[in-house]
């Protein structure tokens, strides 16, 4: 089937019930977006589905077509999201693997919320763990991009 | 401070994917050790020692002996070899190092390479500053017999070696284009190391290299292996560890799309197929009935962690257990003391929910073996298989890929050794075993299930004059480290590491006593830590409580003599302005930590919903010393997180077992602490020029006694049984 992902479209041979996750992950070699859980519970899958945050873990290709898919890859030609940019200046990535779907849900949460508060953002990330402890690095590190933003 | 141009660039390409990221893991991996390859890099420049090679445009590769999971080590102990080498760091790559337990062994772990217990800092700091040294020298006398001077005029800054005198100047890399190793090194001593206050980049808060490229998804960790023809690999093991297969019907998973073949293993059955998706799908249609032979099947938590608790507190010396450490003579004291305190402790299982799931990519060829792993021991790895797949050590490659989290998991080979077996059976592809969460939580090597006893005994003046500290659970070493098990004739030295302490209590004796239920139980972050500083803490507490001592004064009366662990708890009371009274409902507590050569206290402030039993954590003060902080900040971070993951194991974590069957299987039933739940913390550094201590667990062991000390002096109750969940508190409450 045809997937249109960071601006390309896409061919994509995989049965229909396949998480966006495995396409991504085995069909396409887009290997930054990561598998935590399977189920929806950790976020590390996350990627945008016409600019919404989206479980690619929970959501098979099927669902897809004709939508926009944005992963980690395509959040920015650099790597110089203000995002990108805030989370190695406060040095926030530990092991790192939570942070394709931290800043995808942050760059989500920055688009609908220029400004967000604290509690906004608290409650926009709250469905991606972080097991190595960077959450307070993170809360500063959107806080950062968004005063950069300005 | 500059910024390296260096990135992961080089070390990327180690664990990079297709041919040419192979190639170059090759080159610098393990055959780098070769006569050829040193051959090639002194034609490209200087290769002192195994550590560092300086290509004559002034690159400076050096190599990183341990697993980088999070943790920051890939900057670090390459910025302890660049500091003495007087590199600029501008220059310097890094490149993780192949297996090579005689070059790149860890001293703290009898030289293999391992990664964990908090001793890469502390096992390799002074080794690789010797090494940069002695590079230096090389460079320094080479450059003099050059211009002709002598060697102690010649003077080097950032990567370059000058003679003031004659005011010349030469860049290291235009000296490694003539330099030769000599053949006799120059000696170096630790003497000759530059003393802390002249560091230029050890203390200097140089950024870690690894930032960038985990912003991008451009980290590549096990889990991300892709190879040429690859094929993937899915396990089924028995719902109770260790049953056996009876029969097999793979008829379902057959008719699979993208299957391949059954393949029996010696711990359960494997699947291959063309995806993750399909091996998954292909596993779970197998219809496989076990012999039910299990040891653990009528493993029950609830009832194993009260006959755990009794066989702790059965002081009858014919069940007393290994004695683990023996000062004076504290059972005798106790019996003659004026009063004795008892207490009981449980602490459940946990699970490590790494954020990458256990996997591996393998690899088998000519009775050759290769493997790619997120391990935290490429040695154990290595040893593993030799033994499963009886071939020869050295016909085993292994390849350290970057790891989503360890937290003393992956130094279990077993995810490796799925691997390793399906790629046996895969004609020559290589093969990529993915675990699915649920795997690994129901495969951890958990925690231990714990019971503890204590018994204090005090004079009428309320000091301590013995102190008893028994341990009852399932071995680690026994399963993990066999020959160190024996060794030290039973103990078990992670199990019940954390009961010694500093505190000046003269009779102090600690004993374990092993339980078999066969449950396999492994490394948790800070281990032993975790649960036997809760005890010691809040025990301290306890007896302070009663010689109505304040709880800050009490511990700095009992280290008198160290001065370094009294500072952090000076300071920890200053950062949370201890004496300050606190709103009605809302209390303190403290607990203070002595593990891996670091001085940590850390204050908590809690309230209680008494009718829920719920515990809020309002805020986390915490100070350490850790001696030499070769990157501040990151070891601030280091230390709040592991404050996080001892939150999340103080309040939330458990697994519980019925008829030896794990209970939970992902995050939905096995919570771990998300941000909404995370108070503020407030860590702070206090640099001492003490040898580096470790500082990736330090921040665990003692957050649950913190708690449990301001929930005392909330309720006069004590909470003894971890995690102190709602039920649990709620229970303890109406105790
Ligand atoms: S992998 Fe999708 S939410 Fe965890
Ligand atoms: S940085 Fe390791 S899980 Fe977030």
């Amino acid at each position: 089937m045809q997937l249109n992902i960071n601006g390309k479209t896409v061919e994509a041979d995989a049965a229909p019930d396949t998480p966006l996750l495995w396409v991504l992950r085995d069909t396409l070699g887009m290997t930054g977006t990561k598998f935590g859980c399977g189920m929806a519970q950790c976020g590390a899958c996350t990627v945008h589905v016409n600019g919404t945050p989206a479980r690619s873990c929970v959501t098979p290709v099927s669902a897809l077509a004709g939508k926009k898919i944005t992963t980690i890859e395509g959040l920015s030609a650099n790597g110089d999201h203000p995002l990108q940019k805030a989370w190695v200046a406060e040095g926030v990535p530990q092991c790192g693997y939570c942070q394709s779907g931290q800043i995808m849900t942050a760059a989500a949460l920055l688009k609908k919320t220029p400004k967000p508060t604290r509690k906004q953002i608290v409650d926009a990330m709250a469905g991606n763990i972080c097991r190595c402890g960077t959450y307070n690095q993170i809360v500063r590190a959107i806080e950062r991009a968004a005063t950069a933003k300005a | 401070m500059k910024k390296p141009i260096t990135t992961l660039a080089l070390s990327r390409r180690q664990f990079l994917l297709g041919s040419g990221g192979l190639a170059i893991g090759v080159a610098f991996g393990l055959p780098a050790l070769t006569a050829s390859r040193k051959a090639q890099a002194q034609a490209a420049g200087l290769a002192p020692n195994q550590w560092v090679s300086i290509a004559t445009d002034g690159t400076v590769t050096i190599l990183s002996p341990a697993a980088e999971m999070g943790q920051g080590t890939m900057t670090a102990m390459p910025l302890c070899l660049a500091e003495d080498l007087d590199a600029d760091w501008s220059k310097v790559r890094v490149v993780q190092s192949g297996h090579n337990p005689k070059l790149f062994g860890n001293k703290l772990f009898n030289g293999i390479m391992a990664t964990g217990a908090s001793r890469t800092t502390r096992g390799y700091y002074e080794l690789l500053r010797l090494a940069g040294a002695q590079t230096r020298l090389i460079l320094v006398n080479a450059a003099a017999e050059k211009w002709g001077v002598p060697s102690a005029e010649v003077t080097t800054e950032n990567g370059v070696a000058m003679h003031k005198a004659s005011n010349r100047s030469m860049g290291y890399g235009e000296i490694a284009g003539f330099a030769t190793v000599p053949a006799t090194l120059p000696a170096v001593t630790p003497a000759m190391l530059r003393k802390p206050a002249d560091f230029k980049l050890i203390g200097r808060n140089v950024a870690r290299i690894d930032l960038a490229d985990k912003t991008r998804g451009a980290a590549r960790y096990g889990i991300d292996m892709r190879l040429d023809g690859m094929l993937h690999g899915a396990v089924l093991r028995p719902p109770v560890q260790k049953d056996k297969v009876a029969s097999v019907d793979d008829s379902g998973a057959k008719a699979v799309k993208g299957f391949i073949k059954t393949v029996p293993l010696p711990w359960g059955v494997g699947v291959l197929a063309d995806s993750t998706w399909a091996a998954r799908k292909a596993r779970d249609a197998l219809k496989v009935t076990w012999a039910n032979e299990a040891p653990a099947k009528n493993y029950d938590s609830a009832a194993v962690g009260r006959d755990y608790v009794a066989a702790a507190a059965d002081l009858d010396l014919s069940k007393a257990g290994v004695e683990v450490e023996k000062h004076g003579s504290a059972p005798q004291n106790i019996k003659s003391a004026a009063r004795v305190l008892k207490a009981d402790f449980i602490a459940e299982h946990t699970a490590h929910m790494c954020l990458e799931p256990m996997n591996a990519t393998a690899r088998f060829a000519d009775d050759k073996l290769e493997i790619w792993s997120p391990t935290q021991s490429p040695s154990i790895a290595t040893f593993a298989s030799a033994a499963v797949l009886k071939i020869p050590p050295a016909n085993i490659t292994v390849h350290n890929t970057l790891l989503g989290g360890g937290f003393g998991r992956r130094v279990d080979a077993d995810f490796t050794l799925d691997a390793a077996l399906l790629a046996r059976a895969a004609d020559g592809k290589p093969v990529k075993v993915t675990w699915t969460r649920e795997d690994d939580v129901r495969n951890d090597k958990f925690r231990p299930l714990v019971g503890q006893h204590l018994e204090v005994g005090l004079d009428a003046n309320n000091n301590i004059v013995g102190w008893h500290h028994r341990f009852a659970g399932e071995s680690i070493y026994a399963r993990a480290n066999p020959g160190a098990f024996k060794a030290a004739g039973g103990k078990d030295a992670p199990f019940h590491e954390g009961a010694e302490f500093l505190y000046d209590i003269k009779d102090h004796l600690i004993e374990f006593a092993r339980q078999e239920r066969g449950i396999d139980v492994g490394f948790w972050r800070a281990v032993g830590g975790g649960y036997a500083k809760h005890a010691v803490e809040t025990m301290i507490d306890e007896v302070a409580a009663l010689a109505k001592a304040d709880p800050v004064e009490f511990r700095l009366r009992l280290l008198a003599k160290h001065p370094r662990a009294q500072a952090v708890i000076r300071e920890v009371a200053q950062m949370a302005d201890w004496n300050r009274k606190r709103p009605a409902g809302r209390a303190l507590g403290i607990a203070y930590s002595d593990m891996w050569e670091t001085h940590i206290a850390e204050v908590v402030e809690v309230s209680l919903n008494r009718k829920t039993g719920a515990i809020t954590v309002h805020k986390v003060w915490a100070a350490f010393d850790t001696g030499v902080a070769v990157l501040p900040q990151n070891c601030v971070t280091q230390v709040e997180g592991g404050i996080v993951y001892g939150l999340s194991g103080a309040l939330k974590e458990q697994v519980t077992f019925k008829g030896g069957v794990p209970q939970q299987s992902n995050f939905h039933d096995y919570p771990v602490l998300r941000m909404n739940e995370v108070p503020p913390i407030e860590v702070k550094i206090l640099v001492t020029d003490n040898p580096p201590g470790g500082v990736g667990e330090c921040g665990l062991p003692p957050v649950a006694p913190a708690i449990a000390n301001a929930v005392a002096k909330l309720t006069g109750k004590r909470l003894r049984h971890l995690p102190f969940n709602p039920a649990r508190v709620k229970a303890a409450l109406t105790a």
